[in-house]
Formats: C-alpha cells, sequence, structure tokens
C-alpha cells in the first residue's frame, strides 16, 4: 500500500489510480465515449447541460448525504423533506409572498426538520435509520396534508430556480456548482470536515480527542436540512407545481450516488469528488438508455448492478489490503 | 523449575518444512522449520511484524501457505480455512476475545455444534450441564455456565475461550498472548493451568511479549525475525538475554533506568474525588513526576485516569491544578486544563485507523484552529513530531493502520505531545507493542518528565513500573489501596498490597 517513492512525480500519479474515485472515474469516461459514438446526439451542449440539469437534485441531496455517511450515519428522510420543502414553498406563493421571504422560510423549515432529526439521533440516541425513516413518512404525511393531496401551483419568481437559464446553463446546475463547492471546502479545508473524518473512523477515540462528536452530527443533519429546502425549491419550481406524491426514492439514488463515489457506508471514508463522479455517473446513465431508445424498465437493473460492481471493487480492494 | 523430566515423549505431532509465504507488500515468512512436540509448550517470540502472526494463522488454516510442507501427525496437510485446522485437531485461542457477550457462558463454549434434537431445537439445559461438568474439569467454580459472557471480567473470558477451545478435544493449542489482558495473580494461575495441560498431553504453540512467562513455562523457544527462523532452543540452554538480543538483531540493553526528576511542586493534588467508577481517592502528582499505578484487573486503574480525564464525570472530591480548583467533567474540560491521555486499547480508543498518521496527530492540537484549518503549520508540526518521538511511516499521510504497534503507539502519544500537556496520563502504553519500541517509550516517558511534565503511568507490568515510576499508587477495589515510594520496592511488595494482604485471593473478583 505504500504509494510513496522517492520521486515525486511517480508519486502524484501512482496516488491518482489508488484513489478510491479512480475506477468509476474511468467507468464513467468509458460509457461517455460508448455513448458519443453510439449517438450523435449525446455530446451536443443542450443534451449535455440537460444531463446535468437532471442529475443536480441528486447531486446536491448526496452531497449532505455523503457527510453523514461519513459520519457512520443515514438519512432516509431527504427524499420526503424535499417534497415537502416545495410543497411549503408553493403554499407561500399563493399567499402572495416575495420570493425572499419564501426562500428564507423554506430554508429555516429544512433546517428545522433536519434538526429534528439531528436531535433524535444525539441527544437521545435513537438510531438514525430509525429516526429518519420516522421522519420520512411524518413528512410525507404533512406535505399530504397541506395540500390535501393534490398539486399545488408554484408561480413564485423563485420557481427560476428549477426552470431558469443564465444564457445555456440552468440554474439549477448553477446551484449545484456551489453545493458542491460548498461541500468540497467543508470537507476538505474546515475543522468541521476534518472532524467528521475523526469521529467518522472512530467516535470513542474523537470523543477522547476533545472532539463533541454529537454537535457534528447534529450539524450535519441541519446541514442536510438545509439543501433538502433548496433541493425543494429547485424540483417545484421544475413543475412550476409542487406535487405532495413526489421525491420517493430521492434518498436512496443519493446513497447510491455517495457509495458509488466509493464512501465507505461505515463512515470515516468518502470525498465530495466521488460523490460528483457517482452521481454524473448515474445521470448518464439514465441519458443513455433515452437516447439510445432502450426501455427504461432496463434502467434500474443496470444501475443495481453499477451499485452492486461499486461496492464489491471496494471490498475486493480492502481484502487485498488486509 | 525444569520441565525437561516431564517430555517423557518426545513424538513430533506437527512439523512444518521450509515453508513459505508471500504477502504483496507484507513482510514473508521465509522458509520456517518448525516442529511440536506431545506435551511441550513451544513459546514463538519475535518483534511485531517478525512473522508470528503469520505463522500462527497458517497453523491454524487461517491463510493457505505458498510452499514447503505441513504435517500434521505423520500426515501431510494443507488447510483451507480455520474450521478445517479446527476439525484436525488444531485448535487457536485469539489475543482479541472472539466471544459472543450477549449468549451464555455454555452457548459460547459450545457454539457452532449445539446437539440438536430432532425437530431441530437446542436443549439448553442439557448444554448447560455438560458445560459445568467441563468447567470442574478444569478446576473453575466460580463461573455460572448460564451467566451472560459479556457480564465476566477479562480473566474469565479468557479461561473461557481456552477451555472452548479444548472442549473440542483438541490435543493441539495455539494461543496468542493468552496472559495479555491478565494480571500478575490471574497470569500466574493461568500458567499454572498451562502446565498442567502440558503434563496432560497438550501441545502448546505459546505467543508471547513476556519473555519471563516463557522462561517459566515453557521448553521451547522458537525465535523469529523478519519472517525467518532465527533459532530454535531448549529453554534451558538460553537466557532471556539472548532471546532478546536475537529477537532484536542485535546486542540489547536488558533493563531500563532513570533517575528521579521530581521536583516539591505539586501539578495535580486529588482529595477524596470520586466518580461513578472509583471513590476517595487522594493523591498529589509533582512536576516532572511519573507516578506508577497499578493493581489486579478490576481494581479501577483505567478508570482512575478516565475519572482524571473526564470521561466519567468527577462527583465530589476537591480536585486542583497548578493550586488552582477546576471542575472537570469531560475530556474537554481536562484538556482545556493541560491533561492528555492516551487510553488503553489503541486501536478501539485511540487511533482512527483508516485516516493518515498526520490526522491522527493532529487532531488534538487542531481542535484550537479557526473554522480554516491551517495545512501548512499542520504539516510542519507533525514532520516535528515525527522527528522528535521516531515515528517510523513511509509518510504522514500513510493509514495509520499500516504502521506497528509501536509506531502507532507513538503516534498517540505525539497527539497529545503537540498540544503542550502539562500532565500525560498513559494508560498501558507499552501493551503488544515490542521490545525496541518499549525502550524508546520509557525514553520519551524520561525526556518529558525531565521538560517538566508530570506523567501518570498505569500498567500491569510490575517490572515496568519498578522501572520507571517515581512513586507507585496501588489500586484495590476502585481506590487507592497505597502509595509506595520507589525505594526498596519489591514485585512482592506490590502484589501484596494489591491482593489487599490477602495473598492473591481475590485475583478472580
Amino acid at each position: 500500500m505504500d504509494i510513496h517513492t522517492e520521486n515525486g512525480r511517480v508519486n502524484y500519479l501512482k496516488r491518482f489510480f489508488s484513489m478510491r474515485e479512480f475506477g468509476v472515474l474511468i467507468a464513467l469516461i468509458i460509457l461517455c465515449v460508448l455513448l458519443a459514438i453510439a449517438s450523435p446526439y449525446f455530446l451536443k451542449v443542450t443534451n449535455l447541460f440537460n444531463v446535468l440539469r437532471q442529475l443536480s437534485l441528486i447531486t446536491i441531496l448526496a452531497v449532505g448525504q455523503c457527510l453523514i455517511i461519513i459520519l457512520g450515519r443515514l438519512d432516509l428522510s431527504i427524499g420526503t423533506v424535499m417534497c415537502l420543502m416545495g410543497v411549503i414553498a408553493a403554499q407561500l406563493s399563493l399567499l402572495g409572498m416575495p420570493a425572499i421571504v419564501i426562500l428564507v422560510v423554506v430554508l429555516l423549515c429544512g433546517m428545522g426538520m433536519g434538526a429534528v432529526n439531528g436531535v433524535l439521533v444525539t441527544k437521545f440516541g435513537v438510531n438514525a435509520f430509525i429516526v429518519t425513516l420516522g421522519t420520512q413518512y411524518i413528512a410525507r404525511s404533512l406535505a399530504l396534508l397541506i395540500t390535501g393531496g393534490m398539486p399545488t401551483k408554484f408561480s413564485n419568481g423563485l420557481n427560476m430556480l428549477g426552470s431558469g437559464y443564465v444564457g445555456p446553463v440552468p440554474i439549477s446546475v448553477i446551484v449545484m456548482a456551489g453545493v458542491i463547492a460548498v461541500g468540497a471546502v467543508i470537507t476538505k479545508k474546515t475543522l468541521i470536515g476534518r472532524n467528521i473524518f475523526i469521529v467518522g473512523s472512530n467516535e470513542k477515540a474523537a470523543k477522547l480527542s476533545g472532539i463533541r462528536s454529537s454537535r457534528l452530527v447534529f450539524f450535519s443533519f441541519v446541514f442536510m436540512g438545509f439543501l433538502c429546502g433548496i433541493a425543494g425549491i429547485i424540483l417545484a419550481g421544475t413543475l412550476k407545481s409542487a406535487d405532495p406524491t413526489s421525491g420517493l426514492g430521492y434518498e436512496l439514488e443519493a446513497i447510491a450516488a455517495v457509495i458509488i463515489g466509493g464512501t465507505s457506508l461505515t463512515g470515516g471514508r468518502g470525498t465530495i469528488l466521488g460523490v460528483v463522479i457517482g452521481a454524473a455517473l448515474m445521470g448518464v446513465l439514465k441519458n443513455g438508455f433515452v437516447l439510445l431508445g432502450i426501455t427504461a424498465y432496463w434502467q434500474t437493473f443496470v444501475l443495481g448492478a453499477v451499485i452492486i460492481a461499486a461496492v464489491l471493487i471496494d471490498s475486493l480492494k480492502n481484502r487485498n489490503d488486509a | 523449575m525444569t520441565h525437561e523430566d516431564l517430555i517423557v515423549n518426545e513424538n513430533i505431532v506437527l512439523r512444518m518444512e521450509s515453508v513459505h509465504k508471500k504477502f504483496p507488500g507484507v513482510k514473508a515468512l521465509d522458509e520456517i522449520d518448525f516442529d511440536l512436540r506431545e506435551g511441550e509448550i513451544h513459546a514463538l517470540v519475535g518483534e511485531n511484524g517478525a512473522g508470528k502472526s503469520t505463522l500462527m494463522n497458517i497453523l491454524s488454516g487461517v491463510y493457505p501457505y505458498d510452499s514447503g510442507k505441513m504435517i500434521l501427525y505423520e500426515k501431510e496437510v494443507s488447510f483451507r480455512d480455520a474450521h478445517e485446522a479446527l476439525e484436525n485437531g488444531i485448535s487457536m485461542i485469539h489475543q482479541e476475545l472472539a466471544l459472543a457477550p450477549l449468549v451464555s457462558v455454555a452457548e459460547n463454549i459450545f457454539i457452532g455444534r449445539l446437539e440438536k434434537s430432532k425437530f431441530g431445537f437446542v436443549n439448553l439445559k442439557r448444554v448447560s450441564a455438560e458445560c459445568k461438568a467441563l468447567l470442574e474439569k478444569f478446576d473453575i467454580y466460580d463461573i455460572d455456565p448460564n451467566e451472560e459472557v459479556g457480564r465476566l471480567s477479562v480473566s474469565q473470558m479468557q479461561l473461557i475461550e481456552i477451555v472452548k477451545a479444548i472442549s473440542r478435544n483438541n490435543k493441539i493449542l495455539i494461543m496468542d498472548e493468552p496472559t495479555a489482558a491478565l494480571s500478575q495473580v490471574e497470569t500466574n494461575k493461568l500458567l499454572e493451568r498451562i502446565c498442567r495441560m502440558r503434563d496432560e498431553g497438550y501441545s502448546i504453540v505459546y505467543i508471547s511479549h513476556r519473555l519471563d512467562e516463557i522462561m517459566k513455562v515453557a521448553d521451547r523457544v522458537t525465535v523469529l525475525r523478519d519472517g525467518k527462523l532465527i533459532k530454535t532452543e531448549q529453554i534451558n540452554n538460553i537466557t532471556v538475554h539472548e532471546i532478546v538480543s536475537l529477537m532484536v538483531g542485535r546486542l540489547f540493553e536488558e533493563t531500563f533506568s532513570r533517575e528521579s526528576v521530581s521536583t516539591e511542586e505539586a501539578v495535580l493534588e486529588a482529595r477524596e474525588i470520586g466518580s461513578c467508577k472509583i471513590h476517595d481517592v487522594t493523591f498529589e502528582l509533582k512536576r516532572g513526576e511519573v507516578l506508577g499505578v497499578t493493581g489486579l484487573v478490576g481494581s479501577g486503574r483505567s478508570e482512575l485516569l478516565e475519572t482524571l480525564f473526564g470521561k466519567y464525570p468527577i462527583e465530589h472530591g476537591d480536585l486542583r491544578v497548578r493550586g488552582e480548583k477546576v471542575k472537570i467533567t469531560s475530556p474537554n474540560d481536562a484538556i482545556t486544563v493541560g491533561i492528555g491521555l492516551v487510553p488503553e486499547g489503541r486501536k478501539i480508543q485511540g487511533l482512527y485507523l483508516i485516516r493518515t498518521v498526520k490526522e491522527n496527530i493532529s487532531s488534538v492540537r487542531l481542535q484550537k484552529s479557526n473554522f480554516f484549518v491551517n495545512e501548512t503549520g499542520e504539516k510542519e508540526s507533525v514532520l516535528d513530531m515525527i522527528a522528535r518521538l521516531n515515528v517510523k511511516t513511509p509518510s504522514i499521510d500513510q493509514e495509520v493502520n499500516y504502521l506497528s504497534g509501536g509506531n502507532q503507539q507513538k503516534t498517540i502519544i505525539a497527539r497529545w505531545l503537540l498540544n503542550n500537556p502539562d500532565i500525560l496520563l498513559l494508560d498501558e502504553p507499552t501493551h503488544g507493542v515490542d521490545v525496541g519500541a518499549k525502550q524508546e517509550i520509557y525514553q520519551i516517558i524520561d525526556t518529558l518528565a525531565r521538560e517538566g511534565v508530570s506523567i501518570i503511568l498505569v500498567s500491569s507490568e510490575l517490572p515496568e513500573i519498578l522501572m520507571v515510576c517515581d512513586r507507585v499508587i496501588v489500586m484495590h477495589d476502585y481506590t487507592i489501596n497505597c502509595i509506595l515510594p520507589k525505594e526498596d520496592l519489591t514485585q512482592e511488595i506490590i502484589m501484596q498490597h494489591a491482593s489487599n494482604l490477602e495473598g492473591g485471593a481475590s485475583s478472580l473478583s
């Protein structure tokens, strides 16, 4: 496992190849090349931005999920909370509130939902899987209660976040890029990020180093809620309508993107770069099925296979290390 | 004591002939010839990474070997897995206890081969009775077969591990550091049992860092170094000194000695402090002093340190640091007043195994930084610390997982030194660390004391306590039994106080 040699350049090259994200990146590149050959439409700018727009929601959610998974937890509520946030945004728009108020209220609501998860997990020590399964049901119920089960029109200017463009670039893609940047800075440059990895790899030892692990877990859930708020507005904005039954399965797709990107489900390991590559692989795969006109029923089959393959490669690698 | 006369039978039960094993990137076993006779204790020694674990994993079927021969009862064998080795008469007793804590003693012993009735049900009453008989065969009367294993003491668990291994009627046992978690009294008891088993015809491969134990019980000793077999010798024909020299590959300064640099200034004063774990603890720690803490397993040694460090909040009593009254209710409080803890069980409580050496060392110091981490400053201070403590690692970006035990321990010590502690609490810092690294750790302790750091050292190894410490606290029943000055102190005196003058009657408490 020694990746360091006297020669600095070999060192970096070797390091690059031994990165956990490397295999997935190669898979992504190969897939893109194959698609570019198979379909002349794939490399068109409009299509590429379309792909990015479609994967923006998953990526935004996956960045937050990544932090939570590195901490050794899991958040199953995010798809539904995102939906609930879209519903709240649409309801506020019906009341004629200005965009900035809607934005602030929705983000605060998202953070509030995250805080509920965070408190239950840290203060009461309930397993995060169970807590967020519970809040998932509760959030769904709230969305249905608020709307009476019917989709609500989202007519505020804020819907630009989901449907607007700057030149050829969808605004949702710009937002996604911002979230990725924030995630990358948090994990790479800040004390919070350092502590997240440390707590994720050994919580007992972290406590004995004077790190307050529960604060970090709480923070990560609140940050996740914040991202759900952003994603909710984008989701409702895309269709200019909030459907209280939407958002199902997004939490699992976000987890899939995180895992494909090489983040360890047991915590302590993972990168935002990996998340981006994982989400991109999933997005390109979906686009390929559309372009090649293959039935969507095969899409989930292949996605499942990719997830298993990614984890399999990882565990084989680990076995060799041992 | 000699065992020469006890070996009536020189039948070889297990033999390895030029066994070879290669790992990608890891030291191999190189042409190993090893044999085990009927009714003998064959000790296996070597520094960490010398190949002991590889050899024993091959013997017990965990790894296959690349080339060579393994002959068991005159038959050439090659195990596919540990199960096959078990079936062929080789039982392994692991260092990490592999018991299921929430399950009864009886079920643990018979795990994997519980007899089932016609309908597939297990008759737990019968299992429990069988277990009782088995325990009594080994003179164990104080363990209830129906007790949950998680409620037993570590030493009792170790006994259960051994009983479990023997219960299969396997005559070949491989023991990996069976006394690592035991106190002196418990160790002696266990060693007696092991000797008795040898006399009953069991063949035992005995792996230990504790050479004094090996001198006491082994018939032969094999020294490994860098994957090679250096020497196999009758124990009567070799001294501890010679063994150590063979292990490290050079002549070795056997003992360590240091002079007290303790001052009169009290850095830490505890007056009748208590937590949920310990009670009525009163002592003083001077600047530059190395204060030893020892006692039997379950006497509250680790708990004393953990209380001082705030893992168990101090509920009553008076604690002063540098003369000022302090309230310590969390590790953070302790760190703030300049206390550091190198905890027991470095892999469980100390290391971030899958993170880098750099992250492991900087983790405490970093908490003082602002929102953003100053990476250049961090790198410099970590490199500086690595040089100071002689941590051997290919780079600071190496996962700490891949370091040897001694270097891992130094990594944790470095973590605290970076924070400039006034008081350093060390809990079994030389556990599972090879001889060379041990000496280095003693040296670090001495240097720190000279620099004015006060140290509390918990250790179950009395020679270590006697070599390194200025005064010794002996714990009993979660409080201080007595504090002994270094002058004229012997292991016997400490043991008497540790067992509270009852002559070791409470060894399994």
